[in-house]
């Protein structure tokens, strides 16, 4: 082996471990990677919430028609920021939105909410022990699922929806799931 | 709870890892989903599952990155096979260097040729001269 290649050998170990943790820096590690894109929504069944009309949110609500999943507490700083957006979604009746209100400590605190801030959602489930958001692979509020007709979950959404993140992302894919068939 | 599922709940919940403050194991973790995904190890543990099974519905659900210990896969083959892959150029580059330096001790420095006449002949002048 030539001696100036045996000299350089350090050097190019160490440029590559620098290229290699220079590039692990630039990663998020809060960002998770989403475990079910592509799979059938997760079996889940909750109780509706005092004073909606609906009975409840279950897995099998979600076949039939493009909807969105969104994840958000009464608790939750950043679902507060995110909300009016959700309520100028509903305007547009594009797709329905159905919610799991995450982790209430009082059953009565998501209803009063919805009150105060408005009520953008079709239906509403009580996860207060967190059974379908852990099924969801959920890590924090909001975090927003889409799914598509025949109930395969197609894209999450970690962190609130905001005028960037739906006119970039969410509404193209949500114009073009609309267009698959049912079956 | 049975002490000895008790006891498997602690073990697994030792390397999962907290999602809300992540280099906590949930075991360790005061947040929230923690103390729900603690609840959520027993439950599966009465139910029958195994250890192993428990922590691929877990994984299945927040991806390798929940394990504390990252599972050998192709992903992660580099990170535990470094290791030996370091140490077996180490021991090559070792043997090479000595290998070498023996070698140069024992060739290229040859035992001096015995003077040959005409050599031994100045010798023998140069030390007359010296004499005088």
């Amino acid at each position: 082996m030539n001696k100036h290649l045996a000299f350089l050998t350090p050097l190019l170990v160490f440029s590559i471990l620098v290229g290699y943790f220079a590039i692990g820096l630039t990663k998020d590690p809060s960002k998770l990677p989403n475990m079910l894109a592509g799979q059938p929504v997760p079996e889940f069944t909750l109780a509706g919430l005092q004073g909606r009309d609906d009975e409840g949110f279950k897995n099998t609500d979600l076949l039939g028609d493009v909807t969105l999943v969104n994840v958000f507490g009464s608790w939750c700083e950043a679902c507060r920021v995110e909300h009016p957006f959700l309520m100028e979604i509903k305007q547009k009746n594009l797709i329905p939105i159905h919610a799991i209100d995450w982790r209430e400590v009082d059953s009565k605190a998501g209803p009063l909410w919805l009150k105060k801030n408005g009520d953008p959602y079709t239906l509403v489930g009580d996860d207060p022990k967190s059974k379908a958001a852990i099924s969801f692979g959920v890590t924090g509020a909001p975090e927003t699922f889409l799914v598509d007709k025949k109930g395969i979950i197609r894209f999450k959404h970690v962190g609130p929806i905001n005028k960037q993140v739906w006119q970039s992302t969410l509404e193209p894919l949500i114009v073009r799931l609309n267009k698959e068939s049912r079956s | 709870m049975d002490p000895a599922l008790e006891a498997r709940a602690r073990h697994i919940s030792k390397g999962l890892r907290c999602l809300v403050c992540q280099n906590q194991s949930i075991d360790d973790s005061d947040a929230s989903l923690a103390k729900d995904l603690r609840v959520l190890v027993r439950e599966r543990i009465t139910a029958g599952d195994s250890n192993d099974q428990v922590e691929a519905y877990v994984v299945s659900r927040y991806g390798d990155f929940v394990l504390l210990k990252p599972p050998f896969n192709m992903t992660t083959l580099v990170l535990w096979l470094s290791p030996l892959l370091l140490f077996i150029c180490g021991t090559i580059a070792i043997i090479v260097f000595f290998r070498r330096k023996k070698k140069a001790t024992t060739t290229s420095t040859p035992a001096p040729l015995p003077l040959t006449d005409a050599e031994k002949k100045r010798v023998t002048e140069l030390l007359m001269e010296g004499d005088q």
